[in-house]
């Protein structure tokens, strides 16, 4: 029995995607591990140590400064996340991001005539619209004339980081430090108490960190998208889109309104998380003008991967990636380039898409496992005990191909 | 008519890596994996052929370098296609996000290896560009065409021009490339008259991962002097141009020419004064050849003729 009830957890689909999330960091921290000592064997292991503990060390300041750096990433994750769970890879967060970030921006610096709190929060709703709109003109792109989103979006991320720039540089400039401007004092988030939990004392002085409403914010929207997705008609269509269009079709959704709807959501999200981030006051980031697209849609990518698309899981695979990011700015001190980090995010990436295939594959080794040791234990007593557990193994099958279908394109 | 010669050499300076990169990600596709890491690819071999340049620059020089040159990078692509490859072929994974990861993998190592090996952490890669080919003998005296394509040239064009013929006769006129082609096509149809599809898959991307990376180092050399652990999105372009022309070698080359003079537009509008006088920022114009990819690929996606297996992991099993 006790087999039994082991085996089971093994084949529970949650658990396995967490399984195979944390093998996927394993794998990519330890390949981080590997690239230090290459790169100074004397002092790999504090810097791997610096890298883990990374994010705690700064004390409250330091963690508030994590859920700072999460915030956009848990938007991007949820934007990359939404378009996978309707079968769309939409790799242009980045360009959706930086956009609405520049248009939150825009209206926090010149649209000084809104009074009070309303000026922050139509900042945020223009930058929605804008990322929207990102999203949207490769959507109706790939609904009509078939074009790749994957493609379209990566147009899209140029088109958009070049946009940014040249408004950047003609509106809202600060030559002397090629960044963009602060924004007006009503256009800045409210603290909503963060500012209570969040800061490290220096002496009599007590340095607050920058983390503001816009975390809270993006996990009320991650709970709001869970439930769009769990809970409503219209998720249960977008998802039947993403596991069989074919289907879908058949039994009468619109599948081309849904790509559309599903990509102009994603692109809605990652506007958002860009007005979240910039619109943080002067110790919160401002727009560098650089030809590079922003990594905050890259990792959004990796957010979405860990957490298997899944908004909840989101919420804590964006801490997990800005809680590294955080600690790769503390390599510094030991000489080491942060781009490390990006190099392990790749790997983890990289093993994630394994991890997929991990993830299928234990279910059946371990209902195999189960099956031989009934079929072992038992057939001392009769040979129907085989029968017995085929037909469970057979009644399976289904969700495991459930499971491919959940692939993403 | 100097600013025309200038645009028609400045268009192969763009066009020749375009078309090699894009002839790379139609062979593997052909095969049937999509190759969406062409762009680090390109970063990789750029950082490796350019890094071999900045070591020896101060004992070697010219052409003969830059063949060397050539020769690493194509192998550095090779070998970074190989992990695409495994990740897709063998464990069959989804080959968009193995490309991705291999897509933010490069820039960041390039970054990485720049500032870790170099003094004071510099980012960027310095090379003396003694390569150019002010003036082929012979050809460059023929009126009209020689000043367009035979001065102020480099070796690489002919490696593009080369390029461009092998591959149509490797997939149009020899067994490999029949049964590539038919990887891509109907892979299980493939297998079953004797065919390693896996072979052939490999055979496809690593092909991909020599073109991308020595398309990465072409693209360097005659349009930068320093390698700034980018190719400025090329990578993506060469798949825009590999859709653009329909898998299909000499289309494809039509196309990267297009594209081509769209990147020369936007890099050297200021040597043409009808341009220039325009008030249109510089972002404007970088801007213009992805916004003609959208275009071209809005109007060209419609009956697309992309390899029917592509992108779908071949199971021996699956049916």
């Amino acid at each position: 029995m006790k087999t039994n009830k082991t085996g089971k957890i093994l084949e529970n689909e949650g658990l396995n995607s967490v399984v195979s999330s944390l093998f996927a960091i394993a794998i990519g921290l330890l390949f981080g591990y590997i690239v230090l000592l290459i790169t100074d064997p004397s002092k790999a292991t504090d810097g791997f140590i610096t890298m883990i503990a990374g994010g705690f060390s700064g004390g409250g300041r330091g963690i508030g400064q994590v859920l700072y750096f999460a915030t956009p990433l848990i938007m991007t994750g949820l934007s990359v996340g939404f378009a996978f769970k309707t079968g769309l890879f939409n790799i242009g967060a980045s360009g959706q991001f930086i956009m609405g970030a520049v248009t939150a921006i825009y209206v926090g610096v010149h649209w000084t005539f809104l009074p009070g709190a309303t000026h922050w929060i139509v900042a945020l709703i223009m930058a929605t619209l804008v990322g929207a709109l990102w999203g949207f003109i490769p959507g109706l792109l790939k609904a009509y004339l078939n074009v790749h989103e994957v493609i379209a979006t990566i147009m899209m991320n140029y088109i958009g980081m070049y946009l940014c720039n040249h408004i950047v540089k003609t509106t809202v400039y600060d030559a002397s430090k090629n960044l963009s401007m602060n924004v007006a004092e009503t256009a800045v988030l409210p603290k909503w108490g963060m500012d209570d939990i969040f800061y490290t004392h220096v002496g009599t002085f007590k340095d607050i960190s920058t983390v503001n409403a816009g975390f809270i914010i993006s996990v009320v929207v991650a709970i709001i998208i869970y439930i769009i997705l769990n809970k409503t008609t219209f998720g249960y269509e977008l998802k039947a889109c993403g596991h069989n269009p074919n289907a879908s079709k058949y039994a009468g959704i619109n599948a081309k309104r849904n790509i559309v709807l599903s990509m102009t959501i994603a692109g809605a999200l990652a506007g958002l998380g860009g007005g979240l981030v910039f619109l943080s006051g002067p110790t919160g980031r401002r727009i560098n003008v650089v030809d590079e697209l922003a990594t905050e849609g890259f990792n959004g990518i990796s957010v979405a991967l860990l957490a298997v698309s899944n908004p909840i899981g989101i919420i804590f695979s964006a801490l997990f990636i800005a809680y590294l990011t955080q600690g790769g700015t503390y390599l510094q001190t030991l000489d080491f380039m942060p781009e490390v980090i990006e190099i392990i995010i790749a790997c983890i990436i990289y093993f994630s898409a394994f991890a997929l295939i991990f993830k299928k594959l234990l279910p059946t080794i371990s209902r195999k496992l189960r099956a031989k040791k009934e079929g072992t234990s038992m057939r001392v007593g009769s040979d129907s005990s085989v029968d017995v557990a085929r037909p469970e193994s057979v009644g399976d099958e289904p969700e495991q191909g459930h499971n491919d279908d959940g692939g993403v394109i | 008519m100097n600013v025309f010669y200038l645009v028609v050499q400045q268009t192969m300076f763009f066009a020749i890596p375009l078309v090699i990169v894009a002839l790379g990600g139609m062979f593997t596709e052909r095969g049937g994996v999509t190759n969406i890491a062409l762009d680090g690819t390109m970063i990789m071999g750029g950082l490796s052929g350019i890094f071999f340049i900045n070591t020896v620059q101060d004992t070697m020089s010219g052409t003969g370098l830059l063949l060397i040159a050539c020769l690493i990078s194509a192998v550095t692509g090779a070998v970074f296609s190989l992990l695409l490859a495994y990740s897709a072929i063998n464990m069959k994974a989804d080959q968009i996000i193995g490309g991705t990861a291999l897509n933010i993998f490069a820039p960041a190592f390039a970054i990485y290896f720049a500032r870790t090996i170099q003094e004071n952490g510099v980012q960027q890669i310095q090379f003396r560009n003694t390569f150019r080919i002010d003036h082929v003998p012979v050809l460059g005296d023929i009126p009209l065409i020689g000043r367009m394509f035979f001065q102020n040239t480099y070796v690489t064009t002919l490696i593009g021009v080369l390029i461009l013929v092998a591959t149509v006769i490797i997939i149009y006129k020899t067994r490999f490339g029949l049964r590539l082609r038919s990887c891509g096509e109907n892979p299980h149809a493939a297998d079953s008259v004797g065919i390693n599809v896996y072979k052939m898959r490999y055979a496809g991307v690593v092909i991909s991962g020599i073109l991308g990376g020595l398309g990465g180092l072409i693209f360097i050399i005659p349009t930068s002097t320093n390698f700034n652990a980018s190719v400025a999105g090329y990578g993506f372009l060469a798949l825009a141009v590999m859709i653009f022309g329909q898998w299909k070698p000499i289309r494809i080359a039509f196309a990267a020419v297009f594209f081509g003079f769209m990147k020369t537009i936007a890099a050297a509008y200021n040597a043409i004064p009808f341009l220039a006088a325009l008030p249109i920022t510089s972002d404007f114009y970088k801007m213009v050849p992805f916004i003609a990819t959208l275009i071209v690929l809005a109007f060209s996606s419609k009956k697309s003729q992309a390899p029917a297996a592509v992108a779908q992991p071949y199971d021996k099993g699956g049916r």
